[in-house]
């Protein structure tokens, strides 16, 4: 559907803003690109919609190379962080605008308009001035906005990031679920990894300028290929192996030696790190199973978040200094363990992984 | 009592207003009532059907309406092109830009002349060069030049009010039509001229407003053939004495900037408003050979625009006909062949000028403080009344102001103060709008900062708002200097005539016959351009950032 080879472009001869960047979009999908700000994901956005031109590399849409056609020939859509709603346009002519620029006729861009502003659940906003409306309101016209021509392809410039959390989640649901509904092919930009987990199909992960990784939500969670993108997943146990326990399953840090389902090489990578996922850890269980093995720790942070806590653990029987952060459902505890106190957890190598470094 | 002596100080602008600027206008009515015929509104009713009066309203009407649409035409190319591109010179060519917006109206006309007059510049050069017997350029005595003149005075209006406007547009809105499938020239017509229509729209009253109530120009380039309603106000008011018809012509011109002026405020307020969310600059420097040759294009004609008239006027100046330079022109300043018993040697017109300058100034000032402290007060009721009454003398012509004041002020008509005080009544709207968002921006938790530093009530003043100020102070100084030094319309009602001012030593030249006399304006006009623009690099230097009202 949407093909991007081997994209290159930097805006001044010294800062490369995008080093060869690859990237192909079945029909119907929803593609995240996540990454941190400055990373290119912006920019390889804009190259796709034709704002800006690449210095090198090929867009190629439903199999026709696009990068030469200007911005308003490509039939693709873009809805801006911003919005970037038109202030002199009431709603209803926000949406028909795209409509008319494609010489549809008045009565079927009537007809159309209307269709766009019940799918947002916006019927009866159509006379409203655009300045009037809330973010949430304001986001959901620019959605029709930008649907109401049928683009090929849809591209949204962190769709949800100015509204508020709240807001945020109810609109992510909503969003997926009616660019499922459409079939609409999407490719968005984000750097927030909980909003690119609940809308994707699948996530490339950007940094500086280079895809580290493509891969379904759960599979980008359970085996990030590197400690950059476990970092940007927003996983914080990341362990020096400090002994290469030869054996191919088994690795020494300083929380304790682990067996791991997976086989690693025997030559590990002096940079790669254990990943433990914070919840990766049992708390008051007597011998959860076999693939547990114990811990001992001192508490030395607890955080209260509701529906669960965090602690911040020190493992008693280490040399070096090591802070782990793990996180348990709370299930209607009143007491945290308090700092100081130590506590005795089970930790479940099935889960863990080796990540190469970055 | 403190309270007493606020009051007292807030009302000292408003009595000036009373005195200088009400009651003169409220004293033209009364004349327009009174006249040869006893009947009351007699002379009003005899104007009214009087076809003269119908086509002076047309042609006024008409050269305002297009000049505007000429200013706004040549004005938007490069309004776009300060918006969105950066480029070497830009700051120099924005501070030429307020040159012809502040030059008095005789020098301008007369550096026109000296330009592309019938022994112009350019045409004394043109007929050299291709050896023709004739002046090339035959404008003089045509309404053209009068249009051009109204281009070269009102662009900066244009390009600055729109081009801020531009600027803070950002490219979001184009780049989303495009993604819509617009096409650059759809863009331009179906987002980008809607967006700016507001401030197009506003600029454009403004110099419609300006043309429309066009006298230095008019008189001068006009000759006998053009007379804007102003015009006609001076002429029947000095040349025939037909007070009833000058005041009734003043009171319809009154009326008709009235209306202007209120549409004006109506669209500046809602321009402020939808300009709440400003973006960043967004300009930048240009891309590509062919925005280059753009760029480069654009800034030459309006350099050599802005600067030949000037330059032609320096030249001319120092020229004698066609015999090579000269110094005559200015030592003939100095001289009264005729013996006139209105001569005025030179030193004394710029004498006259400068102390009536310094007078506007020691007026203006205080009174322009005064009213934006009270404008500056938060939810003043003081600032609801004063504030739409402080823009009004903007929208007064100048003659008109003359006008009232000789025939309001009875034995005080010859006092040398009254120039300086219509100045600085023309003056205050502009004082008190450069203070205001200084005054504004001024953080009340500066002070409160200040103050847990140590510093007591006074010390903080001087410490904190003082140095703040400076600047806007400094700034309205010298537009108050230079509005003095170019005013025209008033002044030539006013001033007495044993005590002229520089563009009253010009008219007197011009409208004299003869090589010599001429020679005296061109000399006086470029005197009194380097010191109206001395005034204006001052302007420049302490300008404001995002201060573009006027």
């Amino acid at each position: 559907m949407l093909e991007v080879v081997d994209i290159h472009k930097r805006f001044t001869p010294d800062k490369a803003v995008l080093q060869g960047v690859s990237l192909a979009l079945a029909r119907e999908e929803i593609v995240c690109l996540l990454g941190p700000s400055g990373c290119g994901k912006s920019t390889l956005l804009r190259i796709i919609a034709g704002l800006e031109r690449a210095d090198h590399g090929q867009v190629r849409l439903e199999g026709v190379e696009i990068g030469n056609l200007p911005a308003h020939r490509r039939g693709i859509g873009l809805m801006f962080q911003d919005y970037a709603l038109f202030p002199h346009l009431d709603v209803a002519a926000n949406v028909e605008y795209g409509l008319r620029m494609q010489g549809m006729p008045p009565a079927q861009r009537r007809a159309r308009v209307a269709e766009m502003l019940a799918l947002v659940n916006l019927t009866e906003y159509a006379a409203r001035a655009v300045d009037d409306l809330s973010g949430g309101e304001q986001q959901r016209v620019a959605l029709a906005r930008t649907l109401a021509p049928n683009p090929l392809l849809l591209l949204l410039d962190e769709p949800v990031a100015n509204l508020d959390r709240l807001l945020r989640e109810e609109l992510v649901s909503e969003l997926r679920r009616i660019l499922k509904a459409l079939h609409v092919t999407t490719l968005f930009v984000t750097h927030d990894q909980e909003e690119a987990f609940a809308l994707a199909d699948r996530i490339a992960v950007m940094r500086a300028g280079r895809i580290e990784q493509v891969d379904a939500p759960p599979q980008l969670y359970r085996r990030p290929v590197n400690t950059f993108v476990a970092a940007f997943l927003g996983f914080r146990n990341l362990l020096p192996i400090t002994v290469d326990a030869h054996a191919g399953h088994t690795v020494r840090t300083a929380a304790g030696v682990f067996t791991l389902p997976d086989a690693r090489p025997a030559q590990l990578d002096p940079t790669a790190r254990l990943l433990i996922p914070p919840d990766a850890a049992v708390l008051d269980v007597q011998s959860p199973g076999p693939t547990y093995t114990p811990l001992t720790g001192c508490v030395v942070g607890a955080t209260f978040r509701g529906s669960v806590f965090q602690l911040e653990v020190e493992p008693v029987e280490s040399e070096a200094t090591s802070r782990l952060r793990f996180e348990f459902r709370n299930r209607g505890r009143v007491r945290l363990p308090q700092i100081g106190e130590r506590i005795a957890l089970w930790l479940d190598s099935a889960q863990m992984s080796v990540v190469d470094g970055a | 009592m403190r309270r007493f002596l606020t009051v007292a100080l807030f009302a000292l602008p408003m009595l000036f207003l009373a005195l200088f600027y009400v009651y003169p206008l409220l004293a033209i009515f009364r004349v327009s009532f009174s006249g040869p015929r006893p009947e009351v509104g007699a002379q009003a009713v005899a104007t009214l059907v009087s076809p003269t009066f119908w086509s002076l309203l047309w042609f006024t009407t008409w050269q305002a309406a297009l000049s505007t649409v000429l200013t706004v035409i040549a004005g938007l190319p490069l309004a776009y092109i300060f918006a969105r591109f950066d480029f070497p010179g830009k700051s120099i060519l924005h501070a030429l830009l307020t040159i012809p917006f502040v030059m008095p109206t005789v020098v301008v006309a007369t550096a026109f002349m000296a330009l592309i007059g019938r022994n112009g510049v350019l045409n004394t050069g043109l007929q050299a060069l291709l050896v023709l017997d004739a002046p090339p350029i035959q404008l003089e005595q045509t309404i053209w030049l009068i249009l051009i003149v109204h281009v070269f005075y009102n662009i900066a209006i244009i390009i600055r009010t729109v081009g801020g406007f531009w600027g803070n547009l950002g490219p979001q809105f184009n780049e989303s039509a495009a993604m819509l499938g617009a096409a650059p020239w759809q863009v331009f017509r179906t987002v980008t001229l809607p967006l700016l229509l507001p401030s197009i729209t506003a600029a454009g009253l403004l110099v419609f407003l300006f043309c429309f109530t066009s006298f230095g120009v008019v008189l001068i380039l006009g000759g006998l053939r053009f007379a804007t309603i102003e015009v006609e106000i001076y002429r029947q008011a000095v040349s025939y004495f037909n007070l009833p018809l000058a005041a009734f012509l003043s009171i319809v011109q009154l009326l008709l900037t009235f209306t202007v002026m209120v549409i004006y405020t109506r669209m500046q307020a809602r321009l402020s408003r939808s300009l709440r969310q400003r973006q960043r600059g967004l300009s930048r420097v240009p891309a590509n050979w062919r925005q280059w040759t753009l760029v480069a294009g654009a800034l030459f004609v309006t350099g050599v625009g802005l600067l030949m008239p000037l330059v032609a006027l320096v030249v001319r100046s120092f020229t004698l006909g066609d015999q090579g330079p000269t110094l005559l022109y200015y030592q003939a300043l100095g001289e009264n062949p005729r013996q006139s018993a209105f001569f005025a040697p030179p030193v004394t017109a710029i004498a006259n000028s400068l102390l009536y300058a310094l007078a506007t100034l020691a007026i203006s000032l205080p009174l322009g403080v005064i009213g934006a402290y009270m404008l500056a007060q938060p939810r003043s009721r003081w600032a609801a009344i004063f504030d739409p009454l402080l823009l009004l003398p903007l929208g007064t012509s100048a003659v008109t102001l003359g006008f009232g004041y000789i025939v309001a002020m009875g034995p005080l008509r010859a006092s040398p103060w009254l120039a300086p005080i219509a100045h600085s009544l023309i003056a205050l709207p502009f004082v008190v709008r450069t203070f205001l968002p200084a005054l504004r921006a001024l953080d009340r938790r500066l002070r409160e900062a200040a103050a847990t530093l140590g510093a007591g009530p006074l010390q903080s003043w001087w410490t904190v708002d003082a140095p703040l100020l400076l600047r806007a102070g400094l700034i309205s100084a010298a537009f108050a200097f230079a509005i003095s030094l170019g005013e025209f319309g008033a002044t030539l009602l006013i001033a007495r005539p044993d005590r002229p001012t520089m563009p009253m030593v010009i008219y007197q030249a011009l409208s004299r016959p003869g090589l010599i006399h001429y020679g005296q304006a061109l000399a006086m006009s470029t005197i009194l351009m380097a010191v109206t623009a001395a005034a204006l690099i001052a302007i420049e230097r302490f300008r404001l950032p995002g201060e573009e009202e006027f």
